[in-house]
């Protein structure tokens, strides 16, 4: 009967119960919707980085990363090849030249890193080909190709068919000046890759270099984001001389902020569940209050302490208990929506691509943050219902009785 | 032995300050099972709390509350709490049910804290709301009832326990003549049938009249004790 009673109670002030009732639809969904859009927008920062250029995993010479000479390419790389083509967790790979120099037009000249590659490979590894704005990606001019992007071309005031310069040293120091076409131009989420990068065919670019099939760098694209670690490690058995890194290590400030939102999303929904317990303990407060008499009374027919401090939390568990499933089926419907059609955020697009995202954000949300959640704020609810429940306890039964 | 017994019972607010108030100062009575006993006094008299501290809502300052034999101002709060379940109804002024509960529920409420059977619960709270008149209005919340229906739910409720006796603050104090005269019926009928003790603190005059024993308060003290020729 103590249930019936609680449950009974809830509705003896519908509004008040339904305001309550919607604050913590709407904390929830508030809550679980900032975080799906901060977690997505992280998402995709990170799987644009990942698809772009970066790869899930690459391979360089041992001393590459730190100086990038061109001289330093990867030693022996039929072996790591080799098992990479065996790895079953390796989806595609790709080969890279790389050279770094300056790309000039009438316009003016720029500092840029030469990607040369292998166009078909390539492909499978990262979506530049997905990106084009103008032009082809490689299928149509055959001396010296080059796809660059959008940011550049624009400083530099190339468009499709233009005729670019590009001025690096060969491998026995002497510079030399690689007379290019522009095929095609790409724009990708992240304005500063789409301002520094050059990609010609690795053949094209070895003529310069001197370095013949010579590379710098394997990108590896996993089945998945889950493969990673584990085909890191199997390529880390291959030999000494290699530098195996996964995304997270090649691009540390990426692997930084997802931990940085991972944190920061419990922290908004700390800072959510917080407010709402406020108002909840302030709700649950007032109805005590407001039955000074009645708890009076059940005190005084001999309703135990125990009883009085169950019924109230009772009564707050339940308002928790309508609300949280409705919160999270809201959000749930939401965050699906959007995250199939993502939210229009081009008005702020330029902002957005310097961090490497686009102006549409896609909500995401792991299904097991919907269950911790949940279990959040049933645990909060219990809180706040202690402060009220407490209270009752405290009243005495004869002054109870005396107030109006 | 006595059902009801304070020796030198005394409530005092706010001792030994200027403004000190002796509500209750040094009452002795004896009242018996069966009784149908009124306390009265003018409003401030000391009744009411004369009825809290035999009730055990309240604690003396001084003194002793025997019921049956066994002083309950030695019991702790959890001891008491339990005490008053089983041994004591209470009948308030302004009804105090619960308002969410129907008059059937109200009643099996008791008896539901005291852990009683389902079944046992039902028959009983059916059968006192019968005896009081309100076999038509078993399922009806307290907000669909009239005051004096309300009063005499909360009259069933206070038997649900089978309490050693029943405490009536001002119980009519809120009805008209005719719900007065009902109520008063059906404690009368009780007391005469099953024996049951009430004692009422009313200066209600129709309570009065009907009462067997009349104890007078003022200022704390009892200051007559008049068995009712009736």
């Amino acid at each position: 009967m103590l249930v019936k009673i609680a449950w009974r109670n809830i509705w003896r002030n519908k509004l008040r119960s339904i305001v309550v009732l919607l604050s913590i639809i709407l904390g929830i969904w508030s809550g679980l919707f900032i975080m799906a859009m901060t977690l997505g927008l992280n998402e995709q920062r990170m799987s644009g980085a990942v698809n772009t250029y970066l790869s899930h995993i690459q391979i360089h010479d041992l001393d590459y990363p730190i100086d990038q000479k061109l001289k330093q390419t990867i030693k022996e790389p039929n072996n790591i090849l080799e098992v990479i083509s065996k790895e079953i967790g390796i989806k595609s790979f790709s080969k890279r030249q790389i050279a770094n120099g300056m790309a000039a037009s009438a316009k003016g000249t720029y500092g840029v890193q030469i990607l040369g590659i292998a166009p078909e490979e390539e492909k499978k590894v990262t979506a530049i080909s997905n990106h084009l704005v103008q032009g082809t990606y490689f299928e149509k001019f055959k001396r010296n190709p080059v796809v660059l992007g959008e940011k550049l071309a624009n400083k530099l005031g190339l468009k499709v068919k233009s005729k670019i310069i590009l001025t690096f040293q060969n491998s026995n120091g002497d510079l030399v000046s690689f007379a290019g076409r522009i095929e095609g131009i790409f724009k990708t989420n992240s304005s500063v890759f789409d301002k520094l990068s050059i990609f010609v065919k690795q053949k094209d670019l070895a003529n310069y270099t001197g370095l013949g099939d010579k590379i710098h760098e394997i990108a590896v694209l996993t089945n998945s984001m889950d493969n990673v670690e584990k085909v890191k490690s199997d390529l880390k058995k291959v030999g000494k001389n290699y530098k195996v890194e996964s995304w997270d290590e090649l691009s540390p400030e990426l692997g930084y902020a997802q931990e940085m939102m991972g944190t920061m999303v419990y922290i908004f929904m700390g800072i959510i569940l917080l407010a709402l317990s406020f108002g909840i303990v302030n709700t649950m407060l007032m109805a005590v209050l407001e039955r000074k008499k009645e708890l009076g009374m059940l005190m005084s027919v001999g309703m135990n302490k125990k009883k009085i401090f169950f019924m109230i939390v009772l009564e707050t568990l339940f308002l928790a208990m309508i609300a949280t499933p409705i919160g999270m089926l809201l959000s749930k419907f939401s965050i699906d929506y959007f995250e199939k059609h993502g939210i229009d955020l081009s008005s702020v697009a330029q902002g957005l691509e310097s961090f490497g995202i686009g102006s549409r954000i896609y909500t995401y949300l792991p299904n097991n943050l919907y269950f911790k959640i949940t279990l959040f704020t049933l645990i909060v609810t219990l809180i706040a219902s202690i402060f009220p429940a407490r209270r009752a306890l405290k009243l005495n039964p004869v002054e109870a009785l005396r107030s109006l | 032995m006595a059902v009801i017994e304070t020796k030198n019972l005394k409530k005092i607010y706010n001792q030994g300050s200027d403004i000190e108030v002796r509500a209750v100062d040094g009452v002795s009575i004896e009242i018996e099972k069966g009784e149908f006993t009124a306390i009265v006094g003018a409003s401030g008299s000391g009744k009411t709390t004369l009825l809290n501290l035999i009730g055990g809502l309240d604690k003396p300052t001084d003194g002793e509350v025997m019921i049956n034999g066994k002083n309950i101002a030695n019991l702790s709060e959890n001891e008491m709490i339990d005490f008053r379940l089983n041994n004591i109804g209470f009948v308030f002024q302004s009804y105090n049910l619960i308002p969410v509960l129907s008059s059937i529920e109200n009643v099996e409420f008791i008896m539901l804290m005291q852990n009683k059977p389902k079944a046992e619960r039902d028959q009983r709270a059916k059968d006192l709301l019968r005896s009081v008149g309100l076999e038509k209005e078993l399922h009806k919340k307290p907000g669909k009832l009239s005051g004096g229906q309300q009063q005499r739910v909360a009259v069933a409720r206070a038997l649900a326990s089978k309490p050693q006796f029943v405490l009536a603050d001002e119980p009519t104090a809120n009805l008209d003549s005719k719900a007065t005269n009902e109520l008063l019926d059906i404690m009368y009928q009780l007391n005469q049938d099953e024996e049951m003790t009430f004692v009422f603190a009313t200066h209600d005059q129709r309570v009065i009249d009907r009462a067997k024993r009349v104890i007078t308060i003022d200022d704390g003290k009892v200051i007559s004790d008049i068995n009712s020729p009736q």
